[in-house]
């Protein structure tokens, strides 16, 4: 098993009057057993993922049904979306839902990471529990909360007969103007310890003598977060922060889970409309049409992203 | 240090807000619905056992349980093997042009699935494996499978190539030496793929719920909606329910958790 290094040099002079055909047939024979050990992944990607992304940029031109004929209709689909008050809205959703998620969850994240760095004792303790709501179920979590904010069982009558009536008959779920902040709260309860991991990590790199220069500057805790802490895990939030405006304009299960887009539409997504389009209205070309326009948003969003950071920006 | 009592209070109701409720589960899960109704969130005052009970005969969770199972397993060995082979031709095989492919599977990981979602769904009807749980394992193949590469390449780069290219000197061919001694090195990356692929298997919704309409092939995740909503008024037996659905997960978790720490801790030490 072991090669010593005399060895090695000595057989180089060797190696080099070697006949270069051998050298380049074994090359050769690893390129194709690489290219064999890559089959099964590319084959399982192409079949569910490439392929239907390529035809799925087909039918969104056509009047497809799902089955049978589908006929070129041009941009038509696309004119109908962009003037479907259903689909606006729940683009409008989307954008309410963003703009929760930017503010809620990383806000808590932040304040979660900062306060765990600054202990040792328990800190794996609180990180776990933190983690919990991110390995748990979509539905048993929306579950959990269908029955803690429901008008009737949940905390809102146990507070009200504790003689604080202030949530009492409150429906949480059922109110067109609460529903959408109510279904996110539940999507954030579960994904914000997700965050707490990520700055933490990104926290833990930043060095220890900047904090250590701004403490004998005088700085408390606030202005140690403010000006130490932020600058340094600047490309961290920056990504996590591209990531929650992806995944927010793509969010499905858990308006799916509780409320199915409503009451009267009223937590109603881009998402959600388009899984009804294919498989209440059967439109599969204009559903087609509303995931590449869909799709269009995050890719945006990534090349954006891409091409700031290849222009030098520092974020 | 003044500050210090600050930041643990802090820190406990951040505490309390995320499991806060998983505690209301387990003490709704152990209350008889007439005490359910009285005492809605506090700790049972006679604690039962019978909501499991009749959550794992009423939700049908042997079947669901066997379900989730096979789905999981299914697709972490197919991950592991599909990106398992994968990740080690690009980190050892030096293909051309791997780092167009290395882009792509970046690419992959952020393709939305309403992008293929339709065409996928009749495809799927039209060749039989719409309404399979082999259908529904095939498309966590390909769903998961990229980033299962992108973690195992960056984990193969880490290994020494000493051993590798002695075996090769040797004239041994590249499946064995994957065999014989890049995977009794690699464990501990295929580990973290299997636990990370396993957990997303066993939770994911979305195509669940797409791709899986028979009872007698739901998973555990998307069933359990339908037992929500056929039970609303069974909230003891709904919790135990979810109890039965997180707590293998949770378990894997707490345990793996602390081991993969002490690892961590170890090799700062060291």
């Amino acid at each position: 098993m072991t090669v010593p290094e005399v060895s090695g040099t000595a057989a180089r002079p060797r190696a080099q009057t070697r006949p270069r055909v051998r050298a380049s047939a074994h090359i050769r024979r690893r390129r194709r057993l690489g290219w064999l050990f890559l089959l099964p992944l590319l084959a399982t990607n192409g079949l569910v993922v490439f392929a239907p992304s390529l035809a799925n940029l087909y039918y969104a031109f056509t009047d497809w049904s799902g089955v049978g004929e589908a006929t070129w209709i041009g941009l038509e689909n696309f004119e109908r979306m962009l003037a479907d008050p259903e689909f606006r809205s729940g683009l409008w959703h989307n954008v309410q839902w963003t703009a929760l998620f930017l503010t809620v969850p990383i806000g808590l994240g932040l304040v979660g990471a900062f306060l765990l760095s600054q202990i040792r004792r328990f800190q794996l303790t609180f990180r776990i529990i933190y983690f919990i709501p991110f390995v748990m179920a979509s539905t048993v979590n929306a579950a959990i909360w269908q029955n803690l904010l429901d008008p009737d069982q949940g905390a809102g009558a146990e507070l009200d007969r504790a003689g604080i009536g202030l949530l009492a008959g409150v429906s949480f779920f059922g109110d067109p103007d609460l529903a959408l902040i109510s279904v996110a709260f539940v999507d954030n309860w579960h994904f914000w310890g997700f965050l707490v991991l990520l700055f933490l990590a990104a926290m833990q790199s930043v060095d220890p003598e900047l904090y250590d220069a701004a403490r004998v500057d005088g700085a408390g805790l606030w202005r140690q977060f403010w000006h130490v802490t932020l600058p340094g895990i600047r490309p961290t939030l920056v990504f996590a922060m591209v990531l929650v405006t992806i995944w927010s304009f793509l969010t499905f299960d858990y308006v799916y889970i509780i409320t199915q887009g409503g009451p009267a539409g009223a937590t109603e997504t881009a998402a959600t409309v388009l899984y009804k389009t294919v498989f209440e209205y059967g439109e599969a070309g204009y559903a087609a049409a509303m995931g590449v326009g869909l799709s269009a948003i995050t890719i945006v969003l990534l090349l954006g992203y891409g091409l700031l950071r290849r222009l030098g920006w520092q974020i | 240090m003044r500050n210090r009592s600050g930041i643990y209070a802090a820190l406990v109701a951040l505490a309390l807000f995320a499991v806060g409720p998983l505690v209301v589960l387990v003490f709704n899960a152990l209350k008889t619905n007439s005490e359910q109704t009285r005492n809605p969130l506090g700790p049972p005052r006679e604690p039962t056992f019978a909501n499991f009970e009749a959550a794992w005969e009423r939700g049908d969770l042997a079947t669901t349980m066997l379900n989730s199972a096979v789905i999981t397993v299914g697709t972490v060995i197919g991950v592991c093997v599909i990106a398992g082979l994968a990740a080690y031709a690009l980190a050892r095989l030096e293909l051309p042009r791997s780092g167009a492919i290395l882009a792509y599977l970046l690419f992959a990981t952020a393709i939305p699935a309403q992008l293929f979602l339709v065409p996928l769904f009749f495809t799927w009807t039209r060749i039989g494996l719409y309404d399979t749980r082999f259908g529904l394992i095939v498309i966590y193949w390909a769903l998961f499978s990229p980033l299962a590469v992108l973690l195992l390449r960056a984990y193969f780069l880490t290994l020494p190539r000493d051993f590798e290219d002695a075996a090769r000197l040797d004239g041994a061919g590249e499946l064995r030496i994957l065999r014989s001694i890049v995977l009794p090195l690699a464990w501990p990356g295929f580990l973290t793929v299997a636990l990370v692929v396993g957990l997303f298997a066993w939770n994911e919704f979305f195509f669940a719920v797409t791709f899986i309409q028979s009872d007698d092939k739901l998973p555990v995740v998307t069933s359990f909606l339908a037992f929500t909503q056929n039970f609303t008024r069974d909230w003891g037996a709904t919790s135990a329910a979810g109890i039965l659905i997180v707590l293998p997960v949770l378990v894997l978790f707490l345990g793996l958790q602390r081991r993969f720490v002490a690892g961590l801790v170890g090799g700062l030490k060291g």
